[in-house]
């Protein structure tokens, strides 16, 4: 609770130090904002509380998602450097709306009543609306913001409707008494439930951009500014798969048969379309959105399992992915600044002119795809290990597996354009010293989970 | 703890030769892998050879909550390989000193971070360890071929590298659900696998899901397609990584995470792999008599003599697999010679075609010799190191059925013609344009030739210093196997 006061009042103050005349001090500010909220978060650890009437519990899962988004925040802002040597003048309004969409976000993670759900994703998007039109001057950008809204108002609609259908079949918002209204009925639903349930489903798979609900994901992820492109492919989607879990695992439990058929149909189909998507790619950052969508797939993987082990794969999972898009959408940023082009052949020989930004990238892109020895993989193993805790959903590892081979395809043709291929000039990019520490981080951060998952794995 | 520390060495090597600017790293890497081999020696002397069971075993928890841990130890089998593995890098290393790789701390930091891989898939004795290791190996080698590798290394060692994960996730799946199905808190410990008792069912498609990522590896007909490719690509200290010592990956994989996990799996299906195998070594012969250029007929003679070793073992009786584990150590020795002279030969006439290559035999004579005789331990000629493998492997697939047997038999003939054609083309006739002025060995590539030599002769001669090591423990294994 306390960071959500917190980023709320952060994010008002943010907006009134713009009005200062140097911009300078925008980011470090940013940045010891979301360093404060991150330990103060971390308070509340083992102190579960509930907060206006059972709106909103803070529980450790609560807190270890906030965690993990506010880190992701943390570490994304370094990258906004261009905005601060371009003087920017509306940067303030950047940092404060993402402060606020993730004041969104951690309601998603913490709600009880299915209208603070609602509000979590309204005040997460609308945020997320602006910012994927920020660059009022470039066609996508304005075309992203315009399909991503249309779009987003649209599947908003429905989950409102499905919460709406399931207050009419159960009486009430709040989640857990959901759940104990189908346990007294005898697990016994009537078609305004199942309508319901099926609207929510729908409503936020499209909010994580899972097929078929995906169609909006690579034309906004391109059009966007990629700064904002790679706030949405991790703290958004880390968000409203949490949220995604928390309801199920609170309110549909036990019709867990009604729903388990269109999900699993669900992870199926994004998952294939995520990853053969992403193969034909031209575009580093399209690749990029595609990849974000299987990897969406993957976080479904663990939701329809469904057991004592989906939570903690699903966090694993999250932090695994959200810091290695960090670091590839990063690099992406810094080169196709310099370049002009976010295609695979703007990253043509940067293992010759900035070792650090290609060795990071490296990084990045082993643990995307799930190599050992990056966090990466022990997330896909986590998942595939909570799916086969039933042996009857063997298939559905074999599924993922052989879509995780066709993964690699196409993340190492970043890897070698990199270091394979001869560039046409040798231009060294120039990084900021904080961009060049986030990048070594967060490859350290990679490495070590990679190597001892423990510390994160068994949290939850 | 020897164990520990001749895995972590060569990854710290690596690190400080990172460090190193220039090509003093070269240096540096032939000493830290020297330094390797004298531990792994030093491991070998408080080895107990006439027990089968693990030893020099460190354990302690990896994934606590999950059962995970990291485990190593060394059996009699474990112990050859990871000796062959120490012997042959610093010999690798050795044989690159003529060259100067752009980038040479990173080129060596790669060798010596993947022989930890290496010696991690030889000591693991938990199934995710060894997976791990499996993969970490992987990763360096394939920089090492496709930044230092020839003209079509990018599309070369990416199929290769694409192959070989895609194998590798069907193992990594099999892995998970037979860690489901140890009992209580789950373990990956692989002798709690080994006491699992599945259904034949479970067998027969976990059997698949682990044979498809050892058969790519080794690399078993039909699953061949990258290597051939892959190995003339390749820089020579990359083909000698993966043909010398990576490809044993794939057999030790069968040895120890197939045939005592699913028996039942390896019974129904052991006809079709000896089948398989035997296709790959007439079909690997064949196209070796064909070949033109030196380093693709020493890859396909490569496919040929795996294809015997994978028949070998699979005939599970005793012969075939201390055939099949000395024969492993007999073609990491020749294989990584027989390039290492192709590599000199291509420096000196810029050419691997045999047809315009010749007469070499009269301006190097000591060439010539060593040659010839990693040639003979080639071809299995009687006082080399394969005709001991090789005798031992066809023992064993007769005692299986002789008609397979006679078949399997044809690799010694056919290897002598692929092997003596290739001699003659390219040491005797007349000399051609490129070898007219042909220099004859220089110091350092004797010193790494003369250790080869001496092996060849050692193991053909003293097979039993070898065999001894490994026989207790392919006795546990068979134990383990027929239970």
């Amino acid at each position: 609770m306390t960071s959500i006061i917190l980023l709320s009042v952060f994010g008002i103050a943010n907006l009134f130090i713009g009005f200062m005349k140097s911009k300078r001090i925008l980011l470090p500010l940013a940045l010891l904002f979301l360093l404060i909220v991150f330990a103060v978060n971390l308070f509340s650890w083992n102190d579960t509380q509930s907060y206006f009437n059972n709106m909103l519990t803070i529980d450790n899962y609560a807190v270890a998602f906030t965690g993990i988004m506010t880190l992701t925040t943390l570490l994304l802002l370094p990258f906004s450097q261009r905005y601060v040597r371009e003087g920017d003048s509306n940067l303030a309004e950047y940092y404060s709306l993402l402060l606020f969409s993730l004041v969104g976000a951690i309601m998603m993670v913490s709600y009880e009543n299915m209208l603070m759900l609602f509000v979590g994703i309204e005040i997460l998007s609308i945020a997320m609306y602006v910012v994927a039109g920020s660059n009022k001057k470039s066609l996508r950008s304005n075309e992203a913001a315009l399909k991503y809204f249309l779009m987003g108002a649209f599947f908003t609609g429905i989950l409102l409707f499905g919460i709406v259908l399931i207050y009419g079949a159960t009486g009430t918002f709040n989640i857990t008494e959901i759940g104990a209204a189908q346990i007294a009925t005898g697990g016994v639903m009537n078609t305004m439930f199942i309508l319901g349930l099926l609207m929510l489903l729908i409503g936020i798979s499209f909010k994580i951009s899972a097929a078929p609900f995906h169609f909006w994901t690579p034309d906004v992820y391109e059009g966007s500014p990629t700064f904002f492109t790679a706030f949405m492919s991790t703290v958004v989607k880390t968000a409203g798969v949490a949220a995604f879990f928390k309801l199920m695992a609170a309110a549909f439990a036990a019709s867990y048969a009604a729903w388990f058929p269109t999900m699993i149909a669900i992870t199926v189909l994004t998952l294939v379309v995520g990853n053969i998507g992403a193969v034909i790619q031209t575009s580093a950052k399209r690749m990029l959105a595609y990849s974000s969508i299987s990897h969406a797939g993957y976080l479904l993987m663990s939701l329809v399992a469904f057991n004592e082990k989906s939570a903690s794969s699903i966090l694993f999972y999250s932090l695994a992915y959200a810091t290695a898009s960090i670091t590839a959408f990063g690099v992406l940023m810094l080169v196709s600044d310099q370049k002009g082009s976010d295609k695979y052949e703007a990253f043509n020989g940067l293992g010759r002119t900035n070792p650090l930004l290609a060795f990071a990238m490296t990084v990045s892109m082993l643990s995307l795809a799930g190599i050992p020895l990056t966090a990466g993989f022990f997330a896909k193993f986590f998942v595939f290990s909570a799916v086969l805790q039933e042996s009857s959903m063997l298939w559905l590892v074999v599924i993922a597996v052989l879509l995780a081979a066709v993964g690699i395809y196409y993340y190492f043709r970043v890897v070698i354009a990199m270091y394979m291929q001869p560039a046409e000039n040798y231009e060294k990019i120039q990084v900021s010293g904080v961009a060049s520490f986030t990048l070594i981080f967060i490859s350290v951060l990679t490495i070590l989970l990679g190597i001892a998952p423990a510390l994160v794995s068994d949290i939850l | 703890m020897i164990t520990a520390l001749l895995l972590f060495w060569p990854a710290l090597a690596a690190l400080l030769v990172l460090l190193i600017k220039g090509q003093g790293a070269k240096k540096v890497a032939f000493v830290a892998a020297l330094v390797e081999f004298a531990l792994s020696l030093f491991a070998l002397s408080g080895f107990n050879a006439e027990n089968g069971g693990t030893q020099l075993a460190l354990n302690f928890p990896w994934i606590e909550s999950a059962g995970i841990s990291f485990s190593i130890g060394m059996d009699g089998i474990s112990i050859l390989m990871v000796l062959l593995t120490t012997f042959l890098v610093p010999l690798i290393v050795l044989s690159s000193f003529k060259h100067d790789y752009k980038n040479p701390n990173v080129f060596y930091a790669l060798i010596l971070f993947m022989q930890t891989g290496l010696i991690g898939v030889f000591v693991a004795m938990d199934a995710f360890l060894f997976y791990f290791m499996w993969e970490v190996a992987l990763i360096p080698i394939y920089f090492i071929a496709a930044v230092w590798g020839g003209e079509n290394r990018i599309k070369v060692t990416f199929k290769f590298f694409v192959y070989t994960i895609f194998g590798s996730l069907f193992m990594l799946a099999a892995f998970v659900y037979l860690y489901l199905q140890t009992p209580g808190i789950h373990s990956s410990d692989v002798n709690a696998f080994y006491q699992l008792a599945l259904s034949s069912g479970e067998q027969s498609w976990i059997f698949w899901f682990l044979f498809i990522a050892f058969a790519i590896k080794m690399p078993v007909f039909p699953f061949h397609t990258w290597q051939p490719d892959t190995y003339t690509e390749s820089p020579t200290q990359a083909t000698m990584l993966l043909s010398g010592i990576m490809l044993k990956m794939g057999i030790y994989g069968v040895i120890r995470w197939l045939l005592p996990i699913v028996p039942m799996g390896v019974s129904q299906w052991d006809e079709l792999v000896l089948i398989l195998a035997i296709i790959g070594i007439v079909y690997g012969s064949i196209i070796a008599i064909r070949q033109r250029d030196l380093k693709r007929l020493v890859a396909y003679s490569s496919i040929a003599h795996v294809g015997l070793i994978a028949a070998g073992i699979f005939t599970l009786n005793e012969q075939g697999l201390q055939g099949g584990v000395i024969q492993m150590l007999s073609h990491g020795i020749n294989v990584v010679g027989l390039f290492f002279i192709i590599d000199i030969i291509f420096s000196r006439t810029n050419t691997r075609e045999i047809t315009s290559l010749g007469g070499i035999t009269q301006n190097a004579k000591a060439l010539s010799i060593f040659f010839m005789i990693l040639l003979l331990g080639s071809v299995a000629l009687p006082l080399t190191n394969g005709f001991v493998g090789e005798f031992l492997l066809l023992s064993g697939v007769f005692q299986y059925n002789y008609i397979y047997g006679a078949v399997a038999g044809l690799t010694i003939i056919l290897g002598a013609v692929y092997m003596l054609r290739m001699f003659q083309g390219v040491m005797f006739g007349t000399k051609s344009e490129a070898t007219e002025s042909f220099t004859d060995l220089t110091m350092n590539e004797m010193a790494v030739l003369i250790p080869l030599v001496i092996m060849v002769f050692w193991i053909g001669l003293f097979p039993n210093t070898f065999l001894s090591i490994s026989e207790p423990a392919v006795i546990n294994l068979l134990s383990i196997i027929n239970r």
